[in-house]
């Protein structure tokens, strides 16, 4: 069953945006993403509007107070195995944030990573090519 | 292969952020509706707080415009902008009129972004999803003249105390104008489509209005403002860099409506076509950088039109490297405020586009749910759905 | 003399006036005729309020309120101060929305209390991880960085 669930996975993943603390650069090239001139959709990216029916987490920001509560649910809902691939440097390492008395990321404090896409913002051929290097490691 | 093709588009949504399917957590925009009515709305601000006026104190003068940078990916220039120009006013100088225009000239380019980027979203949450894709398409061109300019798509750091940081050269003058020429043509092709519409007329014309009082007591800045009869813009009232030196005009229409906001935005984008011209026309020789010796103590007020409306920033110097206080204010924070009264009365199918109608960041619409009696009637995504049924409603009469 | 300087000089004889350029006044008010000062620049003069700034400083705490008159593009800051003992300062969010979120902000983020605010409660900070009561905008705020000079 799970072999099925990767090869599903690989052919066409369903992708769920988090943003948790971000200034939303990252989030909009990723719309971008779906728009013509890069159009994810004929690679099988699709964004889905539930983790439920995620294969795969696309994290932004830093994650403040508020809002990882939320980031850690949204975890729990996605079914496994999924991914986690961080767009942007603030899911590296908090970037330009670290001192602030409310930035508690990164990600990898608290959610397994598969993928980590620098820049700020990644241009969206990096992003493409981070997921693609994701699911090359399945 | 038609039906694999076909259940997948129906589970396809896409939608604008995360659409969070539990409601147990405080929401952003939190709607109380009677019957389809909206009667109140709360609004729950923190989810993207960092702490920049806190981490500021701790950077040097030059480090500064990085950080304000990134607090809004979209209004990425503005804030650096305004944030040199609090240093240059305390400083008591003026940038190298060549930096003045180079730094008008990425402004506009970023005004020119952000409204065809709104445009876009605002058809998506009425359900025109062809207004979504042609607009963010068009601004493809605008982000690859940022590329070549100044190396990024997006978080340009073009802006230093004095003037620019980079220089725009006689060989990227011809591909700046054909950008322009292109957004130009098809900004007026949007703005017939969009606003001859009938359906998209009746979705916008008179819903979500903001009086004028209302604007005022609100103090609502940029294009929410101007859309509510409110004659204000920072360019033309405290202009600095090159916005005396090149002709163009400010719009403003009375209305409040939704329909006004977005007439507003496309009308100025054509104006900041206009400045970018003239700009590139007028452009003088020479460098872009005035030195600067040194802040001394003292205080300083830079504010600058971002294409929500006025960012404001204040420093206060001890003479050091590194400001005592850096004060910051996006015009978001004023213009969401007034989504209080600007929201009472809509119906529920409008109100997913009368919040999103003062051009939130994208971050703060994601999270939006509605309750009547204290109990959860729709999420945000089917707050969009409402707003799409209505649309074909609209289309479906003869 | 400005319009604007005079009126606020006749309503309020005890301030002082400080022109850092021809666009950028700063005006000392005392702290309890805050809200006569406010409501003239507002009402009388027609000015918008672009924000308020909060600042500890060695004297107290510090709020000014940059008034903006876009008609000459001119800046009215209109600066109080507080004691630190006795952070407190008139709201002026009851007769002007355009105060009442920043008030919020700057009594959770410097402990400056704004009595009379309808609705004084954390706009920013956590509900459920962060203490109330610590200011991180305050100068004796602890900082992780090493960098921070005191």
């Amino acid at each position: 069953m799970k072999d099925v669930r990767i090869w599903g996975l690989k052919r066409s993943p369903w992708v769920y945006h988090v943003a948790a603390a971000s200034c939303n650069n990252c989030d909009i090239e990723i719309l971008e993403l779906l728009t013509p001139r890069y159009d994810v959709e004929r690679f099988g990216i699709v964004l889905v509007g539930s983790p439920r029916h995620a294969d795969a987490l696309l994290v932004t920001g830093v994650i403040n107070r508020k809002s990882l509560p939320r980031v850690l649910e949204v975890y729990e809902q996605t079914p496994k195995p999924c991914l986690v691939i961080g767009v942007g440097t603030c899911t590296c390492n908090n970037h330009i944030f670290r001192n602030s008395y409310n930035a508690v990321g990164p990600y990898d404090k608290y959610l397994p990573m598969s993928a980590y896409i620098p820049g700020c913002p990644p241009k969206p051929e990096a992003m493409i090519l981070g997921v693609v290097k994701a699911l090359s490691k399945l | 292969m038609s039906d694999e093709a076909s259940s997948t588009k129906s589970r396809r949504i896409v939608p604008i952020g995360p659409y969070h399917p539990l409601q147990e957590e405080p929401e952003f925009f939190k709607l109380t509706v009677e019957g389809e009515t909206v009667v109140d709305l709360e609004i729950n601000l923190g989810y993207n707080h960092r702490g920049h006026e806190f981490i500021s104190p701790e950077l040097t003068y030059d480090q500064i415009p990085f950080l304000v940078e990134r607090i809004c990916g979209i209004c990425s220039n503005s804030h650096p902008l305004a944030c040199v120009l609090a240093i240059e006013d305390c400083c008591g100088i003026k940038p190298a009129p060549r930096g003045a225009y180079i730094r008008t000239i990425v402004q506009e380019l970023e005004r020119i972004h952000s409204h065809l980027l709104w445009v876009g979203l605002a058809g998506h949450f009425i359900g025109y999803n062809t207004v979504w894709m042609w607009a963010w398409r068009y601004r493809e061109h605008i982000l690859q003249v940022f590329e070549m300019i100044t190396g990024n798509r997006n978080h340009y750091a073009a802006n230093k105390p004095g003037g620019a940081r980079r220089d725009i050269t006689k060989e990227q003058i011809p591909e700046i104008r054909a950008a322009l020429d292109i957004a130009e043509k098809k900004t007026v092709m949007l703005t017939k489509a969009v606003l001859d519409d009938p359906v998209i007329r009746a979705r916008l014309v008179g819903v979500g209005v903001l009086t004028r009082e209302q604007a005022l007591a609100y103090a609502v800045v940029g294009p929410t403002a101007r859309a509510s009869g409110v004659d204000i813009d920072v360019r033309r009232d405290d202009p600095h860099d090159a916005y005396s030196d090149v002709p163009w005009s400010v719009p403003v229409l009375p209305e409040g409506d939704v329909f006004a906001k977005a007439k507003v935005r496309l009308l100025e984008i054509i104006e900041s076509i206009r400045i970018i011209r003239g700009c590139l026309d007028k452009m003088p020789d020479g460098p872009i950088q005035a030195r600067v010796e040194g802040v001394p103590p003292g205080e300083g007020i830079g504010h600058t039109e971002a294409p929500r409306g006025e960012v404001f920033h204040y420093i206060r110097s001890d003479g050091s490297n590194r400001p005592l206080r850096h004060k910051v204010r996006a015009p978001s924070f004023m213009n969401i405020a007034s989504n209080v009264v600007a929201v009472k009365g809509c119906s529920i199918a409008d109100a997913a586009l009368t919040l999103a109608a003062v051009d939130p960041c994208y971050c703060c619409t994601e999270r939006t749910s509605v309750f009547e009696d204290g109990k959860l009637k729709y999420t945000g995504k089917e707050l969009l759905r409402l707003s799409w049924q209505k649309t074909e409603q609209l289309r479906g009469k003869p | 003399m400005r319009e604007a300087e005079a009126g606020l000089r006749a309503l309020v004889h005890e301030v002082e006036v400080y022109e850092h350029n021809p666009k950028r006044l700063y005006i000392r008010v005392p702290r309890e005729r805050i809200t006569d000062a406010a409501k003239y620049l507002h009402r009388e003069r027609g000015m918008r309020l672009s924000t308020c700034t909060g600042i500890d400083t060695r004297d107290g705490l510090e709020v000014l309120y940059h008034f903006s008159e876009d008609s000459t593009g001119t800046m009215y800051t209109l600066k109080v101060l507080a004691p630190k003992d006795d952070p407190s300062i008139e709201s002026q969010a009851p007769w002007l929305p355009a105060a009442d979120w920043i008030e919020r902000e700057m009594h959770e983020l410097l402990g400056i209390d704004f009595p009379g605010h309808p609705n004084l409660v954390p706009l920013l900070t956590s509900d459920t991880d962060w203490e109330q009561g610590r200011y991180p905008l305050r100068r004796d705020y602890e900082r992780r960085s090493e960098q921070h000079e005191e």
